[in-house]
């Protein structure tokens, strides 16, 4: 036993998984992110991963990432400079090694340090042993050696048996966090066991004895000198589990389809980092969502408004460069005044630009990328969980207003993860009543008229198809109150304005924000979407040291919240953080008529909190 | 008036129809009519979806529902709205270039899933309503305002298209030739599939007199064959010529210089004759192939299988929602 490992508290950690693309950092991030959620902590996580699926072995290129954050209270990010990093070969501590804090952990795979992995990735020498990692507490452990051991008595080829190193590693961090075993190995058996989907026994058993060793190994080697304890964080009682922006997004779909009454329908095409939303929704068939994989985006979008004309609760789902195919159709969407939710987790742009990787660069391509005046509500997503939510109030708007509604995630929170309380179905916000199809029984002596509105919402009178003798013809041409066709300049002049009232007039019914700090102050964070996290751990931990800081987070991007204008009226100076070059900072300046200041960062990778706190000193002067 | 004992005059709407007098448009319009009394659902039960160009102002002159959407996506927003409600009569209609210029990917997406859609193509070999450009089925040296020195696209054979995707139902029609046209729309109607339906039209303005070599009242005949399941395949202004077998082809003969025995006998359930036929064209020495070219009931459409599927795993899996949300790892706080 290694007697002078000391258990120390800590409040957070930040863990960092490098490998080689395919080698299943993926998985091993999200084990641990489970494994810390069931244990109680707080856990936000990062996946990076390179757009090869898989990119040479060994190389920098085809280093694969995981990055989370453990907590005993509420995490907003992934987390800064990782405390721990797991990397493992010479490539993945080359690449990630000068992201860990000064005198951070870095956990490696000594035995795959050889010549030629060196030489591959350009080291002149091993900096397992040159000094060169000198600032880091470097555990180089002989993974393949130590595995190869523990499986000694197994008939399996070499190859075989190092791939269980992961599980390895596990056992490692299970012990260096203090965290329950048992929910590892229960893993493993619900994965590879006799009960699961596709049993492997023989991989169970491997998994599980190199878990062992691992675990051991922290326990009996002196190489550790301290272990880290988190406390359970105070978190809101429910039932929870962890989830991505992605996956809960598909299950807002088919919730809103139930919820409304209507079929759900998802009209799409494979994009990175979307597909994941698909992938899961296409499994909900026991539950009426029809998945159509269609030819391309455009295909995608339209076959949706089509399920939208026929009274289906339509979704379509992209990334960036889809958006832009899905541009016209969106339009069409726009002027049938047919409720569609757009969901579109962003990409780095522009086109095809980066794939697997994050950025918030589609927000005017949201407001403006169509032809014509077309605005359509906004609404940004905040966390992975937040896309339950944010998708879910998509649909409601969409059908209460008849009109599309964007829904931006983005690579982050896409496929990010987080706890996320399940709701039950019964506590979810009965969205019947915002159908209202038009039927002649509830209209008697009425004809019908399809452009014909609701006077608050302005939400047309919508007869669907089948519906007892209200055959009727819409279009995408201009058309005037009875959905006939119309060039009457006064009509075209009407109905702009209306469509744009209509958006306009949801502002009144939306939430108004919550200022994070004091409603009148030096500085105002703005977040909206996936900046949340850094921006709201940003200036609690301003506000903390006495800073005249305050934030606020805009959900609804457009229309922007009733209150929007007096709140930054208070304020001497906005600062707006985005993974872009300033889009919300043009919009804000553009209504409000103020001196916006922007913080951009295009690097596909979410922001630091540090980088907001020390853009925020430099304003203050500090 | 009842539903159940409608005319075609039950589906003409009160709007003004706004063709160019003349146009073949309007030939077909009543086919199409015909096609959707033939059907027998009530005319709140249909819809016809249209994208854009001459043709797709049809939806406006129907008593039907109707969506007049954008440029080439018909087919594609059609199949949407018939997954969706599986009991509508849904058409589209369409032209040359709207379905095989920008709209090639989704018509050809949608007959190789055999979405139950009726689909008329209406070729004039033209664009019409942008003043008259050539289109894929323009023919070579054809004169256009895009083509003042001639085309040098090669046309594209649409139907022969459909046949190399599998299509379930493939029928061509002529404006002049109104009776053949009903009859082609009332079998795509009944057909349990995606009802492939090109029916050639004149463009009075802009492409006057392009199917004048098919139209012509002394020597047309010479150049169309109209084929019908079981009967053997005569044609000419006289039933001079007849199609016989020529290795693995056809060639045009004469009858009295073949054997009786010997004159082909169409069978629109098979593919492989559908294939030949839908690539028979007058300067290739062979007649264009009218009526119902190929025929098969017997592949289910898309949207079939797409409620089978669902009833499957309801049957084998049948979570509640409630239950796909509390899956994977869970834990109570």
């Amino acid at each position: 036993m290694a007697e002078n490992a000391k258990l120390t508290s800590a409040e957070q950690i930040v863990v960092k998984f490098t490998g080689d693309s395919g080698d299943g950092m993926q998985l091993i991030g999200n084990q641990l992110t489970a494994l810390a959620a069931l244990d109680g902590n707080d856990v936000n996580s990062l996946p990076d991963y390179p757009s090869e699926i898989r990119a040479p072995a060994g190389t920098i290129a085809g280093v694969s990432g995981f990055q989370m954050c453990l907590g005993d209270h509420k995490i907003y990010t992934a987390g800064d400079a990782p405390d721990v990093l797991v990397g493992f070969n010479p490539a993945a501590v080359k690449h990630s090694a000068k992201f860990v804090k000064a005198g951070g952990m870095i956990i490696t795979n000594s035995d795959s340090f050889t010549e030629k992995a060196l030489e591959k990735v350009g080291y002149e020498s091993n900096p397992l042993e040159d000094g060169s990692l000198k600032g880091y507490d470097v555990k180089a452990i002989p993974m393949f050696t130590l595995v190869r051991e523990a499986l000694a008595d197994m008939e399996m080829p070499n190859a075989a048996k190092d791939r269980c190193k992961n599980f390895f590693t596990m056992g490692v961090l299970c012990w260096l966090f203090n965290k329950e075993k048992q929910l590892v190995l229960d893993f493993i058996e619900e994965k590879f066991g006799a009960s699961s989907k596709k049993p492997k026994l023989q991989i169970a058993e491997a998994n599980t004895k190199a878990f062992k060793a691992g675990l051991n190994y922290g326990e009996t080697t002196v190489m550790f000198q301290e272990r880290y304890d988190l406390g359970a964080a105070q978190i809101e009682k429910g039932l929870y589990r962890n989830i991505t922006g992605n996956d809960a997004a598909a299950l807002a779909i088919a919730a809103a389809g139930e919820k409304a009454g209507l079929q759900p329908f998802i009209g799409s095409y494979p994009i990175t980092p979307a597909t994941d939303l698909l992938h899961y929704a296409s499994e909900f068939k026991d539950v009426d969502l029809v998945t159509m994989q269609m030819e391309d985006e455009i295909a995608g979008i339209c076959c949706a408004v089509g399920a939208a004309c026929a009274g289906n609760l339509a979704f379509t789902t992209t990334s960036g460069p889809g958006l832009a195919l899905k541009t016209e159709a969106a339009g069409m969407a726009l002027i049938l005044e047919v409720p569609l939710v757009i969901v579109n987790v962003q990409r780095g742009g522009p086109c095809t630009g980066l794939p697997t990787k994050t950025e918030q660069s589609d927000l005017l391509q949201s407001m403006f990328g169509r032809n014509g005046d077309s605005y359509m509500p906004i609404i940004a997503a905040n966390s992975p969980a937040d896309c339950f939510d944010a998708t879910f109030q998509a649909a409601k708007i969409a059908l209460q207003y008849r009109t599309p509604v964007i829904v931006l995630t983005d690579g982050y929170i896409g496929q990010g993860s987080c706890p996320w309380k399940v709701p039950t179905m019964a506590e979810l916000e009965d969205l019947t009543p915002y159908v209202n199809f038009w039927k002649p029984e509830d209209h008697p002596g009425e004809t019908y008229m399809s452009y014909k509105r609701d006077p608050e919402t302005l939400a047309r009178d919508w007869a669907i198809p089948g519906t007892k003798g209200c055959q009727h013809r819409i279009g995408t041409l201009e058309k005037d109150e009875t959905g006939a066709v119309s060039h009457d300049p006064a009509v075209h002049q009407y109905m702009t304005e209306t469509r744009k009232a209509k958006v306009d007039n949801l502002a009144q019914v939306l939430p108004g924000v919550e200022v994070n700090g004091k409603e009148s102050n030096k500085i105002l964070v703005i977040s909206w979407g996936g900046t949340y996290g850094a921006v709201k751990g940003a200036v609690d931990r301003l506000i903390e040291d006495g800073k005249p800081v305050s934030g606020i987070n805009l959900r609804w991007v457009w229309p922007f919240p009733p209150n929007l204008g007096e709140i930054i009226s208070k304020f001497d100076k906005i600062l707006v953080p985005e993974l872009n070059m300033g889009q919300l900072s043009l919009m804000l300046r553009a209504k409000f008529l103020v001196d916006v200041q922007s913080l951009s960062k295009v690097q596909g990778d979410p922001f630091r909190e540090y980088e907001v706190i020390d853009k925020v000193n430099e304003m203050l002067g500090e | 008036m009842a539903d159940t004992q409608l005319t075609k005059k039950d589906f003409a709407s009160p709007n003004e129809v706004k063709w160019c007098p003349g146009c073949g448009d309007f030939a077909i319009m009543n086919a199409v009519r015909s096609g959707m009394v033939a059907a027998g659902k009530p005319r709140d039960e249909v819809a016809i979806v249209s994208g854009i160009g001459c043709s797709s102002r049809f939806p406006y002159y129907m008593e039907t529902y109707g969506f007049h959407t954008i440029h080439g996506r018909a087919a594609a927003i059609a199949s949407g709205l018939k997954v969706a409600n599986t009991d509508l009569d849904v058409w589209v209609i369409s032209g040359d270039g709207d379905s095989t210029a920008i709209g090639g990917n989704h018509f050809i997406h949608a007959i190789r899933r055999n979405v139950n859609l009726n689909y008329v193509m209406i070729n004039n070999k033209i664009y019409g309503l942008t003043k008259g450009q050539y289109s894929p089925t323009s023919e070579m040296n054809q004169i256009s305002k895009t083509s003042p020195y001639g085309v040098i696209d090669y046309p594209m054979a649409p139907l022969k298209v459909a046949m190399g995707l599998g299509a379930t139902f493939v029928a061509r029609g002529l404006d002049k030739k109104m009776k053949l046209s009903e009859e082609i729309c009332i079998r795509g109607a009944k057909h349990h599939g995606f009802s492939m339906m090109e029916i050639y039209a004149n463009c009075v303005i802009y492409n006057d007199g392009c199917h004048n070599q098919l139209t012509d009242k002394e020597t047309g005949d010479n150049n169309v064959i109209i084929v019908r399941d079981g009967e053997k395949m005569i044609f000419g202004t006289d039933n001079q010529f007849c199609l016989v077998q020529d290795g693995f082809t056809v060639k045009a003969a004469k009858v009295a210089d073949v054997a009786e025995a010997d004159i082909l006998v169409h069978d629109e359930k098979n593919a492989d004759m559908g294939t030949i036929l839908t690539g028979m064209r007058p300067d290739g020495g062979l007649p264009l192939a009218l009526g119902i070219i190929y025929a098969d009931d017997t592949k289910k459409p898309y949207d079939d299988m797409v409620f089978e599927q669902i009833d499957a795993v309801k049957a084998k899996r049948g979570r509640t929602m409630d239950q796909i949300m509390q899956e994977g790892h869970t834990w109570t706080v």
